[in-house]
């Protein structure tokens, strides 16, 4: 079998373990949902009203929601990766031969597929909350292509930092700033309504131009420079956490 | 064990050959010069406390950690060098059970298997034949999370199997299990060297290494400080003895009299006389007693362990270096 095709087929077996681990593990999937939903019925049900931000509440907090699903569901990885080292299970891993690519792509892949089906919830959610987008068929990919990217970007990063934590549970804490960071951001109000400093805070962070982006191609209305900015981010980060990511794969044993 | 073919090792039967080896974290000097020959077939126990440079030792052999100097090969291959050639012969079961606890048993071994890119029915061959080899069978079906310590452990053991390793790295087999889970791992470890495996196992508990290696290497603060079999390395320390208590002071003291070279304790009443306790020397030591009407109260046989080995040779015990 050739170097290739051997990362394949390791990469689907260990997708394969990371399937299973979610099936049984139904809790994992679970946070990822509720608290965005206990967070939506929260902004557009009962804060929302009060917020006046130039268009219904449900299609301006959508976005912000999407990104705080993908947070909310992002501690599991970073607690399964940890767990891998701190256990000897990807010493056991090295020695039989099997590619550092096959064991970090397994769980890249992994979290997208648990996000992807958690973001469909909530979506599915909103609607009921009166969320009408009004996105083309094109803006809906570019939608799910800034959704993908920043997944891949958080994927990453939590990846890397797992690797390189002490403990399952130091590496669970990378789950707490993201979870903020949306709320430090244009997610649930307009950033220019933020006292100062909050407000150039939000501006310039990543999830500003990553929401922005995402609620430009959802209103049918998509922003260039938001999505540049947004891709630049997530591109940048996705480089630091797989480089970050192989390093401590490499090093630690 | 499987149906890979075993592989032939060069090197004249030796299975694993490292010379000068030296590994340094920053400033702290773990492995300082070790030298090691393991003969193909063979258990060779490393025998040390925590923090003696066991597991850096393991990780060296095994290519998980490069050594800052020195040569090691393993099955004849380079393990700086010819990692996939030392990777495909040796098998590693490391210091703590790394079983996925989500799975259930018999998945942990399919898991195997596939990394192995085993054909899938070989796989399921052999998953059902370490199943029942290791009393698992009726677990199988049952997540590793559920499983006592020592079904970990031997489902740990039958993952690294399932590739057929011919030299098999155990860091600390037994740590942890209780004393009837301990002599099961044990018998399992006979098993396979019986079937021409190498084994490498690292060890704190003397016993142990007393128990099944041909021959124990004793590593302490990143030296080799001991090498040989248990036999020799006993013999290195003085202080075989045969006790006698006796029932009063007059006993005592006659004894003592007849026996020549013993050594009287007369709050305790007993007498420490020196000799091996062989059959026949304590048969000899009885009918000289007899002769003089003398009568023992009690009597026991203390034979050098590997503590005394221990203490003799690094010149502290091993509960001294843990505190």
């Amino acid at each position: 079998m050739t170097g290739f095709s051997a990362t394949l087929t390791d990469s689907a077996t260990m997708l394969r373990r990371n399937f299973r681990h979610t099936l049984r593990n139904p809790l994992a999937l679970f946070n990822a949902v509720i608290m965005p939903i206990v967070l939506m019925f929260l902004m557009v049900h009962i804060l929302g009203g009060a917020f006046s931000v130039g268009v219904d509440y449900a299609d301006y907090a959508t976005p912000g929601l999407i990104m705080t699903t993908i947070c909310y569901g992002i501690s599991p990885t970073a607690i399964a990766v940890n767990s891998d080292m701190t256990t000897g299970f990807i010493n056991r891993l090295r020695v039989m031969h099997v590619s550092r690519a096959a064991v970090l792509n397994a769980h890249v892949i992994g979290t997208m597929l648990r996000s992807l089906v958690a973001i469909a919830l909530i979506v599915g959610v909103s609607f009921l909350m009166g969320f009408r987008p009004s996105a083309s068929f094109l803006h809906w990919l570019g939608a799910i292509g800034i959704v993908v990217l920043t997944v891949l970007a958080i994927g990453w990063l939590t990846i890397a930092f797992g690797l390189a934590a002490k403990s399952p549970a130091s590496a669970g804490l990378i789950g707490v700033p993201l979870m903020l960071l949306p709320f430090l951001s244009s997610a649930f109000v307009p950033a220019e309504k933020m006292g100062a400093g909050a407000r150039q805070f939000a501006e310039y962070q990543p999830f500003t131009s990553i929401i922005e982006a995402l609620r430009g191609f959802l209103t049918g209305a998509p922003s260039a420079s938001s999505a540049v900015t947004a891709i630049a981010w997530c591109a940048g980060t996705m480089l630091v956490g797989y480089v970050w990511a192989r390093a401590s794969f490499t090093k630690r044993g | 064990m499987s149906g890979r073919p075993a592989i032939v090792i060069p090197m004249n039967g030796t299975a694993i050959a490292a010379t000068g080896l030296r590994k340094a974290y920053k400033d702290k000097i773990v492995l300082d010069g070790v030298d090691l020959r393991v003969q193909a077939g063979t258990i060779f126990a490393l025998l040390g406390p925590n923090g003696a440079g066991k597991t850096t030792t393991v990780n060296v052999l095994t290519t998980l950690l490069r050594p800052d100097a020195g040569q090691v090969l393993v099955a004849g291959h380079d393990v700086t060098t010819q990692t996939r050639a030392v990777r495909a012969a040796i098998g590693v079961t490391g210091q703590f059970a790394s079983v996925d606890d989500l799975l259930t048993g018999e998945e942990n071994l399919l898991m195997m298997a596939d990394l192995l890119h085993l054909p899938k029915a070989e796989g399921r061959r052999i998953t059902r034949r370490l199943l029942g080899r290791f009393d698992l069978a009726e677990a199988a079906g049952k997540p590793a999370s559920s499983y006592s310590g020592g079904m970990r452990r031997k489902l740990d053991l039958a993952m690294t199997l399932v590739g057929g390793p011919q030299i098999i790295f155990l860091d600390e087999p037994t740590t942890g299990l209780d004393p009837r889970s301990r002599r099961t791992m044990w018998e399992i470890i006979r098993e396979l060297v019986a079937d021409g495996t190498t084994i490498f196992l690292t060890t704190q508990y003397l016993e142990e290494a007393d128990q099944l290696a041909d021959r124990i290497a004793v590593l302490d603060r990143g030296r080799l400080v001991a090498e040989g079999t248990a036999a020799q390395l006993k013999r290195r320390v003085p202080g075989g003895h045969v006790r006698l208590r006796f029932a009063d002071r007059r006993a005592l003291d006659t004894a003592a009299r007849v026996l020549a070279g013993s050594a009287t304790d007369e709050e305790e009443l007993t007498l420490r006389v020196p000799g091996d306790g062989g059959v026949r020397s304590l048969r000899a030591l009885l009918d000289r007693l007899d002769s003089h009407a003398v009568e023992a109260e009690e009597l026991s046989v203390h034979t050098p362990d590997l503590d005394d080995v221990f203490l003799a040779l690094t010149g502290h015990t091993d509960k001294e270096i843990k505190a």
